[in-house]
């Protein structure tokens, strides 16, 4: 079975985000870029189907301009086979990314497609979702547990009860959550290894689709900020201002 | 304009997440209409009929929306929703692992996690672990939208008298099944819905220490929470994590211990009224966004901070 991963570049997410003076947007000049966190552990997951036997390949892909090669790179050194960039001007909306991945599907036939979550820059937690609509597919969501058994997939997800088990046909759509690995680190040699490794370039019309936009940005602000408080010096001292000055005790 | 909300319900109730849902709604302006999709759902599309503001009950009860699986109620949802010019639900983790679905069997977008409406088209969200707002205007004919529960008030869940409305409609994808599920119970209140939350961080060391914040719950009536660390580290459950990719929550008082204040555990959080930092580091950042900040010890400070409520 061929596994698909996908892979966002996103602003590393140790990185102190700063709006654009002029409010347009975050200002992503000079910061340290980084594979979303959900994508590292979708990469892991895939990776260690192939090591269990499960996968036959994984192949990964990428949408966004040139520097995103960087990251599916950074995917083949932690034991991706071949990587696919789409490129586009900018980052796409998330119904245009599952547009694309879509096609990606119809010509790869994987037996799963591993997404993230979400992406930390945009926080939009729909890609998955929507690939999976634009498939007919099934879609474990969330997942801290994956686990293929025969022709179905049983994922795991955590949901805001605790956690919940689907099986899913396969072919199928799994999104990452943190506990579903610790990915690994890639090491020097795979570094090398992955500049080797195969990554193929196409583009929307090669790939019969026509990006639309479905919203238009107008402004970015910082988050309103909370006035500095103050240091208390004991318990005593804590619960006397919660109760007579805050109230809220 | 006409507001189809999808509610957030266990057949029995319906979840106040919904409630925040109409208040987003009626700000939008127009007729709502609830959806419930379920098995066995009456008394949970009863609740949504007394909500104030609501207008009409969709009730859709049927084997295949039983738990509620998204490959199932999307259909419906997709098929209901080409008559309204938007679609709500909560930003809860049924809302989102269904709206996005349906939005794309619509061809249309989604906005995720509003908290502002500026206009029937516009509207507020927070990106980058909220470290920005962005103003996003829909230029989709339907606009689908998750609403964030702490943003908006609830509306009253009395006062209403909208008509139930059975739809027949059964769409069954045969894609998923439901397994089963581990449900946590808790006598405490719901941690979205809590007046007070306390919440541990990986300086609880391990989860049998969490008994020390859970006796201050008890008496404050509180909700206990976690961050990422103490979930990774097994201390306590998911459920449990306050965060940008956990809980949002927006309590009257929230009690961070053991708790260093990273920028994704603050997403979730920050909107408190009142908050409270107990850490042994003085330096630690969650000291920047508290109201009072005690540096102690917690094994200390919280058998103390117990005994004087
Ligand atoms: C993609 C992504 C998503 C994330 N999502 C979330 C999320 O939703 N929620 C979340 O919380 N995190 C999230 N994180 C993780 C986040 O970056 C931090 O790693 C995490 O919040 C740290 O948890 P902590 O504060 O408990 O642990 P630490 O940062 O290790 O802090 C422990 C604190 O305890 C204090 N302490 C230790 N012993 C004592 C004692 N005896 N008395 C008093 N104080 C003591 C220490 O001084 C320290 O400040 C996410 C990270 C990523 C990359
Ligand atoms: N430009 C992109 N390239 C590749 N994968 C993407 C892209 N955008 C989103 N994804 C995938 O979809 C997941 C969810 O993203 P989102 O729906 O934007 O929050 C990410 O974790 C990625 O795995």
């Amino acid at each position: 079975m061929k596994v698909l991963v996908t892979v966002k570049r996103v602003l590393d997410y140790n990185v102190k985000v700063r709006v654009k003076a002029d409010q347009t947007d975050v200002d992503l000049t000079n910061v340290k870029m980084a594979l979303n966190p959900f994508c590292e552990i979708a990469v892991e997951e895939a990776v260690r189907l192939k090591e269990a036997g499960i996968a036959s390949e994984v192949v990964v892909v990428s949408i966004g301009p040139k520097a995103v090669q960087e990251q599916i790179r950074t995917a083949l050194a932690l034991g991706a086979d071949r990587g696919i960039q789409i490129e586009t001007d900018e980052m796409p909306e998330s119904l245009s990314v599952a547009k694309l991945l879509a096609k990606v599907v119809a010509e790869e036939q994987p037996g799963l497609v591993i997404l993230g979550k979400q992406a930390i820059d945009s926080d939009n937690n729909q890609s998955g979702q929507m690939l999976a609509a634009l498939t007919g597919m099934g879609q474990g969501t969330f997942a801290s547990e994956v686990k293929v058994e025969g022709e179905e997939v049983l994922v795991t997800r955590e949901v805001d009860g605790g956690l919940q088990t689907v099986g899913l046909k396969l072919p199928a759509i799994v999104t990452t959550d943190l506990r579903l690995n610790e990915p690994r680190y890639a090491s020097l040699p795979n570094i090398m290894k992955a500049k080797k490794k195969p990554l193929d370039v196409k583009t929307p019309a090669d790939l019969g689709v026509e990006l639309r936009a479905h919203t238009e940005l107008l402004k970015v602000e910082p988050p309103a900020e909370r006035a500095g408080g103050i240091k208390v010096a004991s318990v005593e001292e804590l619960v006397e201002k919660l109760k007579n000055e805050a109230k809220v005790i | 304009m006409a507001i189809l909300i999808v509610a957030e319900h266990d057949n029995a109730t319906l979840k106040g997440a919904t409630l925040h849902a109409v208040s987003a709604a009626a700000q939008i302006g127009g007729d709502i209409a609830v959806l419930v999709a379920g098995e066995g759902c009456q008394a949970a599309a009863d609740a949504a009929a007394k909500v104030a503001g609501v207008s009409k009950v969709l009730l859709a009860d049927n084997a295949a929306y039983g738990h509620q699986l998204a490959e199932n109620v999307s259909l419906l949802v997709a098929e209901l929703g080409k008559d309204y010019s938007h679609i709500l639900a909560p930003a809860t983790t049924t809302g989102k692992n269904l709206l996005p679905r349906v939005a794309a069997l619509l061809d249309v977008g989604q906005i995720s996690e509003i908290v502002a409406v500026e206009s029937a088209d516009t509207f507020k969200r927070p990106i980058y672990a909220g470290n920005a707002i962005a103003t996003v205007k829909s230029l989709d004919a339907i606009k689908v939208i998750t609403v964030r529960g702490t943003a908006f008030d609830a509306a009253a869940a009395e006062g209403g008298s909208a008509a139930v409305e059975a739809v027949a409609s059964a769409h069954d994808a045969a894609q998923s099944r439901f397994v089963g599920e581990e449900v946590a119970v808790s006598e405490r209140p719901e941690l979205t819905a809590a007046r007070v939350v306390i919440s541990g961080g990986r300086g609880m060391g391990n989860g049998e220490n969490f008994a020390l914040i859970e006796k201050v719950a008890d008496k404050l009536g509180a909700a206990v929470g976690a961050s990422r660390a103490a979930v990774d580290a097994g201390f306590v459950p998911n459920d449990m994590q306050v965060g940008q990719t956990g809980k949002i929550v927006a309590p009257e008082l929230y009690i961070a211990v053991g708790i260093s204040g990273a920028i994704q555990h603050l997403a979730g959080m920050k909107d408190s009224k009142v908050i409270v930092a107990i850490n042994k580091d003085e330096e630690a950042p969650i000291f920047q966004v508290a109201d009072y900040g005690l540096v102690a010890d917690l094994f200390e400070a919280v058998p103390e901070l117990e005994s004087k409520l």
